[in-house]
């Protein structure tokens, strides 16, 4: 049996084709790894008869000419509909919900012969930055500060994606990302997430948080899985009104590592006050890096960069307050005990209050709130303003000639569980500051590991691409990542 | 600005979520945080600037006024906390 820590998809893939080693041998390494795994708290619902099913097809189909994911083990976020499966976005409210159809990006992912180990813990519809707000309970992440024994967030909300992968319990993860929710916890657990542009992958079938921000995408051990994985859920899909009509290229074609005359923007207004000297010394690192790998770096700015945080949560609730009203204990999902007498009103009204967890009900109410009569000119629409504004500052990067930006992933390496429990929701909030204007503007961005902290806690840094440029973008991704070659990998204490 | 206690009952009313009022007045100080957050947004000049509606110019796609799906009562009620002969079941509405 192949070592699972040192295995990725296109190894794995290769090793499939030559007949080195089958699905069902790979398929029940994982799902061992997983039933081991428990205290990360990361795969919420096993579902090891459709992985063995679906590895014993994938070895039937064996042959060269296989399709790109035949027999690759994934772990799938709890925020995809998965047909017959528990799909309840980390939240009470869609207890017991079992869906009679399947997401487009899974029906994609199976088409090409991937294999599902389960679903993944994830923050409550996807609202969080720390995989705190679930009704699973934390996701843990694998990594710890040295030898302190804290126990660590993997980041959100895509926290159980995160901690799956790199604890080697899949191959690779869907994730998705409304304002971060895919770089942030692949930074802070040392792999590789990419949320591409928005309208390049389906939304369909995934459950709605804030649809004009949200985007699927692969968090993956490198950069190449990533190009894998996302070339098996991009796509145009007539079922989601805004997927992009456009082909897509071959994006693993695209990684020839290359990236002399590339033009990288170093946007100033990302310098923030108080900035950790370890964030700073990995940034300058990597902007090094890519000056060496023969890439022109500019000094540029992004004005309204300070603004996007806060139009995010104007933008994002509202948008949010309106998609969850479908949850009214109707059609799918809990139903509050009634007293007698109470009416429809009431039913409505304690059932989200049962089914939704604060962060949850907090954000649907400041959505209301600013879509409220008297108010939706001066909030919404002021934001939707400033939104747009944040565009045009990289509209106008891009047309001056720059291919990327580098950034930091995240202001700082992942924190301790329950360590912002009495900070205000501000303070949670500020973990997207660095990612939050890629949703805005619809660009694609990318979180590569390419160092540690004091405490040997990996770090990330971001680049962010022109749009539809992913292929692009994964290759200034793969330059930086050969350059920085993070190969560093959490001590197993699970 | 600040949100009272009043404010936060009617929002809570408004996004049908009940809230005991013994939570009200934690309630609206969370909301007066995050809106004193957003009105940083006031700084910005935003003098000309449409909205936002999309990321990406692309105009919102059409498809022919067919029925494309149906006859699939079992499924959609699959998931219904309460379904009776062949209806979603909801408390009495009108009296």
């Amino acid at each position: 049996m192949a070592d699972l820590s040192k295995l990725t998809i296109a190894a794995a893939r290769d090793a499939l084709r030559k007949g080195e080693m089958t699905s069902v041998e790979l398929t029940e390494g994982y799902l061992a790894a997983i039933d081991t795994a428990d205290a990360l708290n990361a795969f919420v619902h096993k579902t090891p008869e459709i992985a063995m099913a679906q590895a014993r097809a994938a070895d039937a189909r064996r042959a060269p000419d296989a399709p790109s994911l035949n027999g690759i083990p994934l772990g799938i976020k709890d925020l995809f509909c998965t047909k017959g499966v528990p799909s309840q976005a980390a939240s009470n409210i869609l207890e017991g919900f079992k869906p009679e159809y399947e997401s487009t990006v899974t029906t994609q992912l199976f088409g090409a012969g991937a294999v599902m180990l389960g679903k993944l813990n994830m923050d409550e519809f996807a609202m969080g930055s720390s995989n705190e707000t679930s009704c699973y309970g934390n996701a843990v992440n694998p990594w710890k500060r040295g030898n302190d024994d804290t126990a660590l967030t993997p980041g959100g909300s895509s926290g159980g994606s995160a901690a799956a992968v790199a604890a080697d319990l899949c191959l690779g993860a869907t994730g998705t990302d409304t304002g971060g929710s895919i770089r942030q916890p692949a930074a802070f657990v040392g792999i590789t997430g990419i949320k591409p542009t928005y309208g390049r992958v389906s939304r369909w079938g995934i459950v709605a948080f804030a649809s004009s921000l949200d985007q699927a995408g692969p968090m993956t051990k490198d950069v190449r899985d990533a190009a894998i994985l996302l070339q098996a859920m991009a796509g145009h899909d007539p079922k989601d009104s805004t997927s992009a009509d456009i082909p897509v290229p071959d994006f693993e074609a695209a990684l020839t590592g290359d990236i002399r005359g590339k033009t990288i923007g170093i946007p100033k207004e990302y310098r923030m006050d108080g900035m950790p000297a370890e964030i700073e010394k990995l940034w300058a690192d990597g902007t090094a890096m890519l000056r060496d790998a023969g890439a022109k770096i500019v000094d540029i700015s992004l004005p309204h960069t300070k603004y996007a945080l806060p139009a995010y949560y104007v933008i994002a609730p509202a948008e949010a307050s309106s998609n969850l009203a479908r949850y009214d204990g109707v059609r799918f999902g809990h139903r509050a005990k009634l007293a007698q007498g109470d009416g429809i009103t009431e039913m409505y009204e304690k059932t989200r209050a049962e089914g939704f967890g604060k962060e949850v009900q907090r954000r649907v109410m400041v959505g209301t709130y600013v879509l409220s009569a008297g108010f939706y000119d001066a909030y919404y629409n002021r934001a939707r303003k400033v939104r747009a504004l944040i565009k045009r500052d990289f509209d106008r990067v891009f047309e001056a000639g720059v291919d990327a930006t580098l950034t930091p992933a995240t202001p700082s390496a992942a924190f301790g569980l329950g360590e912002m429990a009495n900070a205000d929701p501000i303070q949670m909030y500020l973990n997207d500051v660095f990612t939050v204007t890629v949703n805005l503007a619809g660009l694609p961005g990318i979180a590569v590991p390419t160092g540690t902290d004091a405490k040997g806690l990996p770090l990330g840094l971001q680049l962010i691409g022109r749009p539809w440029e992913e292929g692009d973008l994964l290759n200034i991704a793969y330059s930086l990542e050969r350059a920085a070659h993070f190969v560093a990998k959490p001590a197993r204490w699970w | 600005m600040s949100i009272d206690e009043g404010t936060a009952r009617r929002v809570a009313k408004l996004a049908r979520i009940k809230v005991e009022e013994a939570a009200l007045p934690a309630l609206a100080a969370e909301f007066s945080a995050i809106l004193g957050f957003i009105e940083q947004l006031n700084e910005v000049d935003v003098d000309g600037i449409e909205p936002m509606t999309s990321v990406t110019p692309m105009r919102l796609k059409r498809r022919e006024d067919v029925v494309t799906d149906g006859n699939q009562q079992a499924a959609i009620l699959s998931n219904a906390p309460d379904a009776r002969e062949g209806f979603f079941a909801v408390p009495k509405v009108v009296e």
